[in-house]
């Protein structure tokens, strides 16, 4: 039996999947910067694409191509993955639209900065409402 | 094989459809909105058709490019999935034709793929395949939510699209584990593999958490439903009627699939501690959900709240795995679908004509508008679950099967639902009824961009919408038993 290449190793796969699920999610819901949200949802959706790649490698597998002597490796998960990551595409192409347009309106990227805006602007309007109820 | 290519065509149709407008809609923006409403209305005919022929020759089965289910993709449908498919299509064509207000090229696109997304969600009979249609409904509901004016409506879009795609993504892990586990991606395979590989292995175990938490997420099941009220609030009144209505009606459809129809009930005898996990959340959502609500002055973000609080009530008949209580979900689900598609219809109507947005401004719109005031009322009556309508029957069918099943402290909660449900509700048909004045006439609509273009058409659409949806609520209601017979053979089989 051959050795399994390193990068490929049952545990050191499993350990990297989870650690870029696990930094992904951390910086999605840790950074205050919506682009660095986008980035690291793309990193937890990576982390999750590599899980279902490793899940297709079995030792001395050759591309499943229909010519040649087996073994394959299992075509059917890199197929999945194909059309996961054009999902994953339009994704963040979306994502990224909507990050512009808040850019356009605030002026920053920071969710914070966006939310003191966004209470100062209800805090103006209520005040505007008030002074017009009093006169 | 005709009935096969139906169900084949039920995704199809507006899936093709979907291109069309993109482009029509600069040259010719009245036939582009004529033929989004005819694919709409064909969307509906064939959803009747599958569940005419659902109902006579039982379940349809359709293999996508003839490629055998366990490497391609298959379709099914039974008479469940026929009534959601008629139920996405009337919601789809209901809630679109409500609003006038918007009418350019990719809004209407975007309508249509999301009508084909959820569709796809509902007949599909492959975990995977069911993904990839979670994501496209999700996206076009992203965009849609986004396509509101004002950056409010980006911000809560983009709140909904990190929310929603981690929910999808965990999905996407838990199909991963059960492949892992299993080899297979098609639902029929799935059953028998995942009992083969033993319910109570990790891998199984972790597959089913990790899906059902990825749907839990477009649930909206607390603690994961704070992109729901944001979401709904700021979207378009028409996005957040089909939403309301549909988006997690759909998510809590697949969820019972593949509950019942992947997982079976005995991967729950396997390990008890997954379905007590489940009903702690759908008991926590239902209390959570119906106390927040009660303290939301804005009347749209109330109603996502109460919704929080009614799938957790679906919840709470899904985990109880017993034939009356998942009787109950079903009705559950069917009877707040159109009760809050008609709401919302409802609530952005009024929001257009009175500019009353909060339980305050509505005080006493009732004597101004009286059909509003009243299918607002019978709506809300079915929220809280009180005869003639079809809440009450999906809460009787509820309480009663928590009951039977000797779980007191379920039977408990559907109670304490009714009474916290009645506390919103009753606060908003109370101002509406009994509020004095409120609302200033003079002050006009709230927002005129919205509106200006076709006057008072759009609303009287709306206004049509609006009691369709009451009269449905109550007609199902007193059909309840024909609706539950409707649903019985499909609960037989996964029970």
């Amino acid at each position: 039996m051959t050795e399994l290449p390193f990068a490929l190793d049952g545990w050191f796969a499993h350990a990297a999947y989870a650690l870029l699920v696990g930094i992904g999610l951390f910086v999605l819901v840790d950074d205050e910067n919506l682009v660095k949200k986008v980035v690291g949802l793309n990193i937890f959706q990576t982390g999750v694409f590599l899980f279902f790649i490793t899940s297709a490698y079995r030792v001395d597998g050759r591309a499943p191509l229909v010519v040649g002597e087996g073994p394959f490796v299992n075509p059917l998960p890199h197929v999945l993955i194909l059309t996961a990551i054009v999902v994953g595409v339009s994704v963040t192409a979306v994502a990224l639209t909507l990050v512009v347009r808040l850019y356009d309106e605030y002026g920053t990227l920071r969710e914070d900065v966006i939310r003191e805006l966004r209470a100062e602007a209800r805090r103006e309007v209520a005040a505007a409402e008030a002074t017009e109820g009093s006169s | 094989m005709i009935a096969g290519d139906l169900l084949a065509l039920l995704v199809a149709l507006p899936l093709l459809a979907a291109v069309v407008p993109l482009f029509l809609a600069p040259q010719s923006p009245r036939t582009a909105r004529a033929l989004t409403t005819l694919v709409l209305a064909g969307q509906v005919g064939l959803a009747a058709a599958v569940a005419w022929v659902a109902a006579t020759d039982g379940p349809i089965t359709y293999v996508v490019g003839g490629i055998p289910a366990a490497f391609g993709i298959g379709l099914f449908a039974d008479r469940l999935t026929a009534a959601m498919v008629l139920l996405v299509a009337l919601g789809g064509l209901g809630a679109f034709v409500a609003d006038r207000s918007a009418r350019d090229g990719p809004y209407l696109s975007l309508w249509l793929l999301l009508v084909a997304g959820l569709t796809g969600v509902v007949v599909t009979a492959d975990v995977f395949n069911l993904y990839v249609f979670l994501e496209i409904s999700g996206l076009a509901a992203y965009a849609l939510v986004a396509h509101a004016r004002g950056a409010d409506a980006a911000l809560a879009a983009l709140k909904y699209l990190l929310v929603g795609t981690v929910g999808a993504t965990l999905y996407l892990l838990g199909v991963g584990y059960a492949f892992v586990a299993t080899g297979t991606l098609a639902m029929a395979d799935l059953a028998p593999a995942l009992a083969a590989a033993g319910h109570d292995s990790t891998l199984v175990v972790a597959a089913f958490g990790l899906m059902a938490v990825g749907l839990g997420v477009k649930l909206a099941l607390f603690p994961l439903h704070a992109w729901k009220p944001d979401a709904y609030a700021s979207a378009p009144p028409a996005v957040a009627a089909a939403l309301a209505a549909l988006g997690s009606t759909v998510a809590a459809y697949a969820l019972l699939r593949v509950t019942y129809g992947v997982f079976t009930p005995a991967f729950f005898e396997a390990v008890p501690m997954v379905r007590t996990l489940l009903l702690a959340v759908a008991a926590v959502s239902v209390v959570a959900g119906g106390v927040l609500a009660l303290r939301e002055p804005d009347v749209r973000r109330l109603l996502a709240y109460s919704s929080v609080s009614q799938f957790g009530l679906v919840g709470l008949g899904i985990g109880l795995a017993s034939p009356t209580a998942l009787t109950g979900a079903l009705l559950a689900l069917v009877g707040h679908a159109v009760a809050k598609g008609g709401l919302f219809v409802s609530a952005g109507a009024i929001a257009r004509e009175f500019g009353a947005r909060t339980v305050g401004e509505y005080a006493g719109l009732a004597r101004r508008s009286p059909a509003h005031g009243a299918a607002v009322a019978a709506m809300a009556v079915s929220l809280v679950g009180l005869p003639p309508t079809v809440g009450f029957a999906a809460k009787w069918y509820l309480a009663l099967g928590a009951v039977e099943a000797g779980s007191w402290a379920v039977a408990a909660v559907v109670v304490l639902s009714t009474l916290l449900s009645l506390a919103y509700a009753g606060r908003l048909v109370e101002r509406l009824y009994l509020g004095e004045g409120g609302s200033d006439p003079t002050r006009g609509p709230a927002d005129p961009p919205t509106v200006a273009t076709d006057g008072g058409r759009g609303d009287r659409w709306a206004l049509a919408v609006v009691l369709v949806a009451a009269a449905l609520v109550v007609a199902l209601g007193l059909a309840s038993t024909a609706l539950a017979d409707w649903f019985a053979p499909v609960v037989e089989g996964w029970l």
